[in-house]
C-alpha cells in the first residue's frame, strides 16, 4: 500500500466507526494528539490523588477513611490503565513521567486548587468527578480502541466516586448549620474551576475541530459544559445549596440554563503555573519519583541477580 | 481484671494495631516509589483498616454491655464519659476518634513512622510475620467473633506477608544502597519486636479462657520465619538487645500523639456530628 492508501484505509475506518488498534497505521498527528491527550489524562489521575490524599489521614469516620482510601487508590488504577493505553502508541511510562516532571506535559488544572475542609472531599467527588464523567463518557466511543476500552472501566468507577462525593455533600447539608456552611463554602470554591475543566470555549479551542474529525472527541467543550451545568443545578437544589453564579437562570427557549461568564484569565493563569498549589503538586510527584529511585534500582538489580542465578543453575544442570 | 473487661482491652488492642498501621500505610498513598506499589500498599492499608473496623464494632458491643460503673471508669475520655452518663451506646468511631493516647493499646511497632521504603517494609514484615502466626491461633479462639475475624484476616495476612517478605529480599539482595538501608531499618525496628510477644494482664486473662493464647510460645516459630527470609535477603539477624514496650498498656512513643492529632481533628473540632 502507498502512504496515500494507508491514509484512505484509516479515513474509512474512522468514517465507519471501526476502532483504530495499536498495530494499525495511523497518521503521525493522530498518534501525537492521542499521546498528548491520554498522557494528560493519566497525569491528571496521578496528580489528582494528592488533593484528596490530603484528607485520608483526617477523614472524620472510619467508613469515610476507608472509602476515601479506596477512591484515591482507584485513581492510581486509572492512571495505570491510561499510561498503559499511551504505551501502546510507542512511548514509555518513564518518558511520560519525565514530561510531567519537566512541566512539558499538562494535567487538569483543577488539581492546583487546595483542599481546605472535609467538605472538599464531597465537592471534588460531586463536581470534579461529575465533570470528569461528562468528559469521559463520550470517550468510551473514542476512535482509538485501547483508550476507549480504558474509559469504559474508568467511567464505571468514576460514577461511584461521584455518588460518594454527593453523599458526603448530602450528609453535610442535612447536618449541623456549620456543616452546611462547610458544604456551601466548598461549592463556592469548586464551582468555577469545575466549569473550567471542560476547557476553553469552542471558539478558542485549538484542538477541538481536528479531534472531532478523528472521533477522538465526540462533543465540544461548550456542549459538555452545558450538559454538566444543567444536571448539576438540579443536584444543588436537592442539597439546598446555592451555586455561586447570580446569572444562572433557566432559559425556556433554549431548554438549558444560562450562566455567567467564566473567568478565563484565572484559568490561563493556573495553567501557566500560578495556581495556589501548582508547585506543591508537582514537587510532591517529583519528590516521590526521586525518593523512589533507589527502590526501583534495587528491584531491578535484584531481578537481574535472580535471572543470572537461574541461568547459572540451568547451565550447571 | 474481670473477663469482659479483659476481652474488651484485648479486642481494642487488636483494633488499634490495625487502625494505626493502616493509617501509617495510608500516608504513602500518592507518594509511593512505583505506581503499582502505591496501589498494593493502599490495598494492605485497607485490609488493616477493615479488620480494625470489625474489631472496634465488637469492642463497642462489649463495652456497651458492661455495667455502668465499669463503663464510666474504663476510658479517660470526656466525650465517651458523657455518652455513658447520657446512656448512649458508643460505636466504632467513638473508639477511634474520642480516645486519647493513653487509652490506645496498639504495640509501639505499628506507630513508628514510615521514614522510607525500607523502614516501611521492615515494619510491615515484622508485623505481618507475627500476624501470620497470631491469627492462625486466634482462628481457634473460643470467642466466635474473634475467631471469625481471625479466619478472614488470615487470607489477607498471607498476602501481606508475601508482599513484605518479597520486598525484604528485593531490598536486601538488591543494590549496596538498598541493602544498607534495609539492614539499618531492621536493626532499628528490631527493638520494637519484643513487645509483640509480651503478655500483659489482658493477655493472661483471655489466654486463661481459651480466647487468646500464650504469645511467648509464638516467638520461636516467628524467629525461624524471620531468619529464613533474612537469609534469602542476605541480611544479618539483629542481635537481641533491649526491647521497648508499653503500647499495650497505653504508654506510647511520642509519635502516637501526632497521629491522633491528625486522625481525630475533624471529630474534635466539630464534636457530636454525623459525617
Amino acid at each position: 500500500m502507498t502512504v496515500h492508501s494507508f491514509q484512505e484505509h484509516f479515513d474509512k475506518k474512522i468514517g465507519s466507526d471501526v476502532s483504530i488498534e495499536p498495530r494499525d497505521w495511523m497518521p503521525d498527528d493522530y498518534r501525537k494528539t492521542l499521546i498528548r491527550q491520554i498522557s494528560q489524562h493519566a497525569h491528571s489521575e496521578i496528580i489528582g490523588m494528592l488533593p484528596e490524599g490530603n484528607w485520608i489521614s483526617r477523614a472524620p469516620s472510619l467508613r469515610r477513611k476507608a472509602v476515601l482510601l479506596a477512591k484515591v487508590q482507584d485513581e492510581a488504577g486509572h492512571g495505570l490503565y491510561l499510561y498503559s493505553a499511551a504505551e501502546t502508541l510507542g512511548i514509555t511510562r518513564d518518558e511520560l513521567y519525565d514530561q510531567l516532571h519537566s512541566g512539558k506535559a499538562k494535567y487538569s488544572s483543577i488539581f492546583n486548587y487546595p483542599t481546605l475542609t472535609w467538605a472538599d472531599m464531597g465537592a471534588i467527588g460531586w463536581l470534579v468527578d461529575g465533570a470528569a464523567i461528562m468528559n469521559q463518557v463520550p470517550l468510551c466511543r473514542c476512535s482509538y480502541g485501547p483508550y476507549a476500552r480504558a474509559m469504559v472501566r474508568v467511567c464505571k468507577e468514576e460514577s461511584f466516586h461521584q455518588r460518594q462525593g454527593y453523599e458526603i455533600m448530602l450528609t453535610l447539608s442535612n447536618g449541623a448549620p456549620m456543616q452546611k456552611k462547610m458544604a456551601q463554602d466548598a461549592l463556592d470554591r469548586w464551582w468555577w474551576p469545575s466549569l473550567m475543566m471542560f476547557g476553553p470555549p469552542d471558539a478558542e479551542s485549538g484542538n477541538t475541530e481536528q479531534s472531532m474529525r478523528w472521533r477522538i472527541k465526540r462533543l465540544t467543550n461548550d456542549e459538555l459544559r452545558q450538559k454538566f451545568i444543567d444536571v448539576t443545578v438540579e443536584q444543588a437544589n436537592i442539597l439546598g445549596l446555592t451555586i455561586p453564579d447570580k446569572n444562572l437562570k433557566w432559559n425556556e427557549e433554549r431548554g438549558h440554563y444560562d450562566s455567567g461568564v467564566i473567568n478565563w484569565d484565572e484559568f490561563w493563569n493556573v495553567v501557566k503555573g500560578n495556581g495556589p498549589c501548582n508547585k506543591q503538586r508537582l514537587d510532591a510527584r517529583k519528590n516521590a519519583w526521586a525518593d523512589g529511585q533507589w527502590v526501583r534500582d534495587a528491584a531491578m538489580a535484584h531481578a537481574e541477580k535472580r535471572k543470572a542465578r537461574k541461568e547459572k543453575a540451568a547451565k550447571a544442570a | 481484671m474481670n473477663d469482659q473487661k479483659a476481652l474488651l482491652q484485648y479486642t481494642l488492642r487488636l483494633a488499634d494495631d490495625g487502625l494505626i498501621l493502616g493509617h501509617r500505610l495510608g500516608e504513602w498513598c500518592g507518594h509511593g516509589p512505583i505506581l503499582e506499589q502505591d496501589i498494593a500498599l493502599t490495598n494492605t492499608s485497607l485490609d488493616h483498616l477493615g479488620r480494625a473496623r470489625s474489631l472496634y464494632q465488637y469492642a463497642a458491643a462489649v463495652f456497651n454491655a458492661l455495667p455502668v460503673a465499669d463503663k464510666a471508669a474504663f476510658f479517660t475520655s470526656v466525650a465517651i464519659q458523657k455518652e455513658v452518663a447520657e446512656e448512649t451506646a458508643i460505636d466504632e468511631d467513638d473508639l477511634a476518634y474520642l480516645r486519647d493516647g493513653w487509652d490506645y493499646r496498639n504495640v509501639l511497632l505499628v506507630e513508628q513512622p514510615n521514614q522510607d521504603w525500607a523502614y516501611t517494609v521492615a515494619r510491615s514484615f515484622f508485623y505481618d510475620s507475627f500476624n501470620s502466626l497470631f491469627f492462625k491461633e486466634l482462628s481457634k479462639s473460643t470467642d466466635q467473633t474473634l475467631a471469625s475475624i481471625a479466619e478472614k484476616s488470615l487470607k489477607e495476612v498471607t498476602y501481606h506477608l508475601r508482599w513484605s517478605s518479597e520486598w525484604c529480599v528485593r531490598l536486601g539482595d538488591g543494590t549496596d544502597e538498598s541493602h544498607a538501608r534495609m539492614q539499618q531499618a531492621i536493626n532499628e525496628l528490631w527493638a520494637y519486636t519484643g513487645e509483640l510477644f509480651t503478655m500483659n494482664d489482658a493477655d493472661a486473662a483471655v489466654a486463661a479462657q481459651g480466647i487468646g493464647m500464650d504469645l511467648a510460645a509464638l516467638r520461636p516459630q516467628w524467629k525461624e520465619l524471620v531468619t529464613s527470609v533474612f537469609e534469602e535477603a542476605t541480611m544479618a539477624m539483629p542481635t537481641d538487645a533491649w526491647m521497648h514496650k508499653g503500647g499495650k498498656d497505653g504508654r506510647h512513643t511520642e509519635y502516637l500523639g501526632y497521629i491522633l492529632a491528625e486522625l481525630q481533628f475533624v471529630q474534635r473540632a466539630y464534636p457530636g456530628m454525623e459525617w
